[in-house]
């Protein structure tokens, strides 16, 4: 007993460095694996509410860009509300917002990150906005990640641009699908994997979302096809995917509700 | 003994904050940041409880990771470097060390940078081991390392050099 005890004693700062480090390396696969980090995230009050007090000043430098952004969407929609009789069919995006099975809220970006290999953005609504986990967020433009984790006044995206994000995607004029991924190297190019290869597939064709997931709404755009070749097994197309979004700046974006979320995997779950 | 104790609390502030509301928005050339909030545990006293400066140095790690939402990464590069801190102080400091009395400002030069210089690279090459946790991707994480470490060593000289210079 007394020997371990010396022992003890005579390593404590070598077993204290073994304790955090293994600490932290839990804490870091924990990280690697989708929907576990729990402890380690910038959406609690603390880092939130620095990262909201900064954002508040940085908005100003952003205005004008804001502006028109916003301008140019505002100019969509009215258009297409006044030729909705002839554009039916040609708008997508965000008219399925109109039947009531998805619901959209206005958000805020606070903090943004692109340059890691597992990228994270979090915004200003959570658990009070009644926003959950599981939900998608989109610009006007397009896809930009899923609600991973929420606190009360804040929630965190796991961005497109990580390496554990998964999403169903398929091609706008056929509907083969595959599942969007990303390499880790360029903000601006996202990887469509297993997209059969009978699918038609050009250079500059249209990506859009599947209807498969309950997350996103089918035929939210993507991005547009920079480049394909065939996998190694020969029955596959690995295509290189340039996104509409411009990931490194985001300011407002929307989360989308599905409210029949819960009834469609309820209905999965008994095909099981 | 109280003031070298504010230094240390307001610096540990001063270098979250800015590492990561700052410095991690640089991203030159696509993905080069520099990591200064490591002068912490560079700087931080040779006479020291040991137990302490380990545990100091992973909440300093942690810190940083709920800011960035990179897990443990940042908290595990940091206990290393913490650790390993009297060994790389020997060997670059030699005989000064065995007596406790240096003065990190009116070190010699090349000293210095190899102090700094073996610190960030064993920091960043965990980091970025750990951060990118691929293999098959080494020869991304030692461009990372490089580039990314040349940066951080650059700044960290320069902003000890600006500060020390203040006190004299």
């Amino acid at each position: 007993m007394q020997q371990i005890i010396n022992f003890l004693i005579r390593n404590k700062s070598f077993l204290l460095f073994l304790l955090l480090f293994c600490l932290s390396l839990f804490f870091t696969i924990q990280s690697h694996s989708y929907h576990r980090s729990k402890f380690i995230n910038s959406a609690n009050f603390l880092t939130g509410g620095i990262y909201e007090s900064v954002n508040n000043i940085n908005q100003y430098f952003n205005l004008k860009e804001e502006n028109q952004k916003l301008l140019e969407e505002n100019n969509r929609l009215k258009s297409i509300l006044f030729n909705e009789k002839n554009e039916l069919k040609e708008n997508f995006s965000l008219d399925s917002s109109l039947n009531n099975q998805f619901k959209l809220i206005a958000a805020q970006v606070y903090k943004n990150s692109y340059s890691a290999t597992n990228n994270y953005l979090t915004i200003n609504k959570g658990k009070r906005d009644s926003i959950e986990e599981d939900f998608g967020v989109i610009t006007s433009k397009g896809i930009v990640g899923i609600i991973d984790n929420t606190s009360n006044k804040y929630a965190r995206v796991l961005s497109i641009l990580n390496s554990t994000s998964r999403v169903n995607a398929q091609l706008k004029n056929s509907d083969h699908f595959g599942s969007l991924r990303w390499n880790g190297v360029s903000p601006q190019i996202v990887q469509l994997i297993d997209i059969p290869k009978q699918a038609p597939i050009k250079v500059g064709d249209s990506v859009i979302t599947g209807g498969l997931s309950t997350i996103f709404p089918k035929g939210i755009p993507i991005g547009s096809v920079e480049s394909f070749k065939l996998d190694q097994t020969e029955n596959y197309y690995n295509v290189e995917v340039s996104l509409f979004n411009d990931m490194t700046s985001i300011g407002h974006v929307y989360i989308i509700k599905n409210r029949d979320a819960t009834e469609i995997s309820k209905l999965n779950n008994l095909n099981e | 003994m109280n003031s070298v104790v504010t230094t240390n609390i307001v610096r540990f502030i001063v270098l979250v904050l800015v590492q990561s509301l700052v410095l991690n928005n640089i991203n030159f050339l696509g993905h080069i940041n520099p990591y200064i909030y490591i002068l912490f545990i560079i700087l931080f006293p040779v006479k020291n409880n040991r137990m302490l400066f380990i545990f100091l140095s992973f909440l300093l790690g942690l810190s940083v990771d709920l800011f960035l939402d990179s897990g443990g990464v940042h908290a595990a590069a940091c206990v290393t470097i913490a650790y390993v801190r009297p060994l790389i102080l020997k060997f670059s400091f030699g005989m000064i060390y065995e007596h406790q009395t240096i003065k990190f400002s009116s070190m010699e030069f090349g000293q210095r940078l190899s102090y700094f210089a073996i610190i960030t690279l064993i920091h960043h090459l965990l980091l970025f081991s750990l951060e990118i946790f691929n293999t098959s991707k080494i020869l991304l994480i030692l461009t990372k390392t490089l580039f990314s470490g040349i940066f951080t060593i650059l700044l960290c000289l320069l902003i000890t050099v600006l500060f020390s210079s203040r006190r004299k």
